[in-house]
């Protein structure tokens, strides 16, 4: 008996609670300092076979999802639990206590305290105080005693369940990380333009993951900087079902598409030396549209068109002119140079020929599913609504015991006032209200 | 009028101004105090105008964005929060004294970022990660933070001095230390500025992870910046609980406040330096 209730006082000191959060803030500075998550052979080859077995049985290449990391983030939440339900009955109890059964002489003994006197008789002046109180924004309650009558007003009394909030919110936090660890996955994909996919691939460990849909990367763009810097890139990606279209939408970095719990966040590309040339005839309005590697000749044989890119313009691996050479039919070939993603007319015959280059781009999308984050949002919010009222909002408390003076026909009147913290300015707001009750 | 010459007078302005406050302090001049006040208001004001003059300047670039982007624009922002905090503070509290202690922070932050050469004043572009709203809270939560931590170490450093020396003993202690407010005043005040950055800190935080999850489906990386910015976290949670254990109030939660404030300099400006990682646009 005695044991158990060692180990229970153990888990619910406070002592314990510094004890894991100094391991925690030290222990993490090391995956500051050694990186993270490298392949086995970067350690051998950085530290040393030695050191690099050291690391292994630490676990120090993976350190935060380490077994004694994790234990110790346990130790932290068995601590937490502990010490709410350890200290949580006191704590209503001064929440529900009934604070008219407090003895006089306590009053007598609080640090802020006022004593004056009013010419009326108790009952008169109980009820003029109760006035004023209520007026002031208190609302009192009331009760006799042997001597006199005892009012009490309290506010904020809530605000002491504000430190229980911060402390479950770690573990709401907690909670939503470990449902998204077990339920969730993070992978990537790189998705060449007009290409599809069902699967992508697992961050760590490369393995593929099936979408259990298809997602189709129509086309992407990018903006540039005058100074050449990329400035915006967007995908524009359909969701497919079946072979059905269910969904198309144009993501941005910071504007992910979401389907089925499954995000698709745009993360970075890749410039192609291939190229995207549509044809479209005119009057027919007959088109199609190639992909077509660099200086090769391409066939469209029901149009009689052969054609290819034989130069293109361009800073570092983006193009911004490309140079086309087509042949129609028995018509004499011609060159020509259309800019990047727009059209040239070229007349031909009795026909318009619209031919439009692009380079070509792989999509990157960072791909999440992440079915714990809402809780890991629900805890952040109780998190700071916690710490504002643990830090800003106090239990405030008033008593106003009124007994009949020496003469018998008026009443003296003791105002006594505490506060579980904020001591100054509840003294500076106590000050306040007792001079506006004394008139 | 360019916003780097209105940022470089700012730097020179806060220099007075600290200096106003070493002669009030050393020669007990208060009458000197509203003067040094009003120098603090004027440097701010001038940096408030330097700060929105760059706003203006970077669309008149065609590039707008908020001036918070970059070492040399957060840099500049940290000195204007720690000058705002620490006016709202003298004015909360009257301590007459305090800006001996927190200016000379808001003037050396600026001395860096004007006079540096490792620091880029260009107003650049921004890339795509960085052009969210997310960032703008993020920055702003994080600098408050740091700049109520900032005022607690140079309260710290307050209450230090004031028990140096039998300062606390013999009351009022030697004669130049009179000025400085009673021990238990300004451990009041650190306590208070703590508990004010811890939540800003937190906000800091949870703004970086939501933004984080927007731009690349993850919230927490444990990449170094965002651990130190826990570990910094936690020696002000620990702070917080140490007094219900050890009693750790006066000297201990002093230099509990500078060891907090090492840690919040790492997080900010050593991360970039001596650590890689996803916030090395920082560095620029
Ligand atoms: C990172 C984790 C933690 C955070 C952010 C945190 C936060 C806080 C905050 C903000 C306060 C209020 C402090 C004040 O008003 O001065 C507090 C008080 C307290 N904390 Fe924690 N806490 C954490 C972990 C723990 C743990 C593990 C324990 C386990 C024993 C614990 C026990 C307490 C106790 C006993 C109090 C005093 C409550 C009272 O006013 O009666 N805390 N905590």
């Amino acid at each position: 008996m005695k044991l158990t209730n060692e180990i229970w006082g153990f888990f619910a000191s406070v002592r314990l609670a510094i004890f894991t959060l100094c391991s925690l803030a030290l222990t993490s500075i090391i995956g500051t300092v050694i990186p993270q998550n490298k392949p086995d052979s970067w350690y051998v080859e950085t530290y040393g076979p030695a050191t690099a077995q050291f690391f292994q049985v630490l676990d120090i290449p993976d350190m935060y999802g380490s077994w004694w990391f994790l234990i110790l983030l346990g130790l932290l939440c068995a601590n937490l639990i502990i010490c709410s339900i350890d200290r949580f009955p006191t704590t209503w109890r001064l929440m529900t206590i009934n604070q008219l059964a407090v003895h006089p002489d306590r009053l007598q003994g609080m640090d802020l305290r006022q004593e004056w006197s009013l010419p009326s008789p108790v009952g008169e002046s109980a009820g003029q105080l109760s006035a004023a109180l209520a007026k002031a924004g208190w609302k009192p309650a009331s009760r006799e005693i042997e001597t006199g009558t005892l009012l009490f007003a309290g506010k904020g009394g809530w605000s002491r369940i504000g430190v229980y909030v911060v402390h479950i919110s770690i573990l709401v936090i907690f909670v939503g990380a470990i449902i998204g660890n077990i339920l969730g996955f993070k992978g990537t994909v790189m998705l060449p333009e007009g290409e599809s996919t069902t699967r992508i691939f697992a961050f760590n460990s490369s393995e593929p993951i099936d979408l259990g849909f298809e997602i189709l990367c129509d086309s992407f763009t990018v903006d540039y900087y005058p100074n050449g810097m990329p400035k915006e890139y967007a995908s524009v990606l359909t969701v497919r079902e079946n072979g059905k279209e269910i969904l198309k939408q144009t993501i941005e970095v910071n504007q992910p598409l979401t389907y089925r719990g499954i995000t698709f966040y745009q993360s970075s590309y890749q410039a192609y030396k291939d190229f995207i040339v549509s044809i479209v005839i005119a009057p027919e309005k007959i088109g199609k549209v190639f992909t077509i590697p660099y200086q090769q000749e391409m066939e469209w044989p029901e149009q009689n068109i052969r054609f290819g890119v034989v130069n293109a313009e361009g800073m570092g691996d983006r193009v911004t002119r490309i140079k086309i050479w087509m042949k129609h039919g028995e018509q004499p070939a011609s060159t020509f140079w259309v800019e990047n993603g727009k059209d040239a007319a070229i007349p031909s015959a009795d026909k318009t020929i619209a031919v439009s280059a692009k380079q070509m781009f792989a999509t990157g999308l960072q791909v999440a599913k992440d079915p714990g984050v809402w809780l890991v949002y629900l805890g952040c919010c109780l998190m700071l609504i916690g710490l504002y009222v643990s830090f800003f909002v106090s239990h405030q408390r008033l008593w106003l015991l009124l007994r009949p003076d020496k003469g018998g026909t008026g009443t003296s009147i003791l105002l006594a006032g505490a506060s579980n913290k904020n001591q100054t300015g509840f003294a500076r707001s106590f000050t306040r209200l007792a001079d506006r009750l004394r008139g | 009028m360019t916003s780097s010459l209105l940022l470089g007078i700012t730097t020179f302005t806060y220099l007075l101004a600290t200096l106003c406050f070493v002669y009030i302090f050393v020669f007990k001049a208060y009458r000197a105090y509203f003067f040094a006040i009003t120098v603090t208001i004027l440097a701010l004001v001038i940096q408030t105008t330097g700060i929105g003059l760059r706003w203006y300047e970077s669309y008149a670039m065609g590039i707008g964005h908020a001036p918070l982007t970059n070492m040399y624009e957060s840099v500049v922002f940290f000195s204007w929060t720690i000058a705002l905090l620490y006016l709202l503070m003298e004015w909360k509290f009257r301590t007459r004294i305090l800006g001996l202690f927190a200016l000379p922070f808001a003037f050396l932050a600026m001395a860096y970022a004007s006079f540096s050469t490792g620091i880029s004043k260009e107003i650049s572009p921004l890339i795509p990660a960085l052009q969210s709203n997310w960032l703008i809270a993020h920055v702003i939560t994080c600098f408050v933070g740091y700049a109520a931590f900032t005022v607690a170490a140079g309260l710290g450093l307050m209450f230090l001095l004031k028990i140096s020396k039998g300062g606390e003993k013999k009351k009022g202690g030697s004669q130049l230390l009179a000025a400085i407010p009673e021990p238990d005043i300004i451990e009041d005040l650190i306590y208070k500025s703590m508990l004010f950055g811890f939540i800003w800190l937190t906000a800091g935080i949870i703004t970086g992870a939501v933004w984080a999850n927007s731009a690349w489906g993850t919230y927490w990386s444990w990449d170094p910046k965002e651990t130190w910015s826990l570990i910094t976290w936690f020696i002000y949670a620990i702070t917080l609980h140490s007094r219900y254990t050890r009693g750790w109030t006066g000297k201990p939660l002093a230099w509990l406040a500078i060891l907090g404030f090492f840690s919040v300099i790492f997080t900010y400006y050593g991360v970039n330096f001596f650590l890689s990682g996803l916030h090395s646009y920082g560095s620029g």
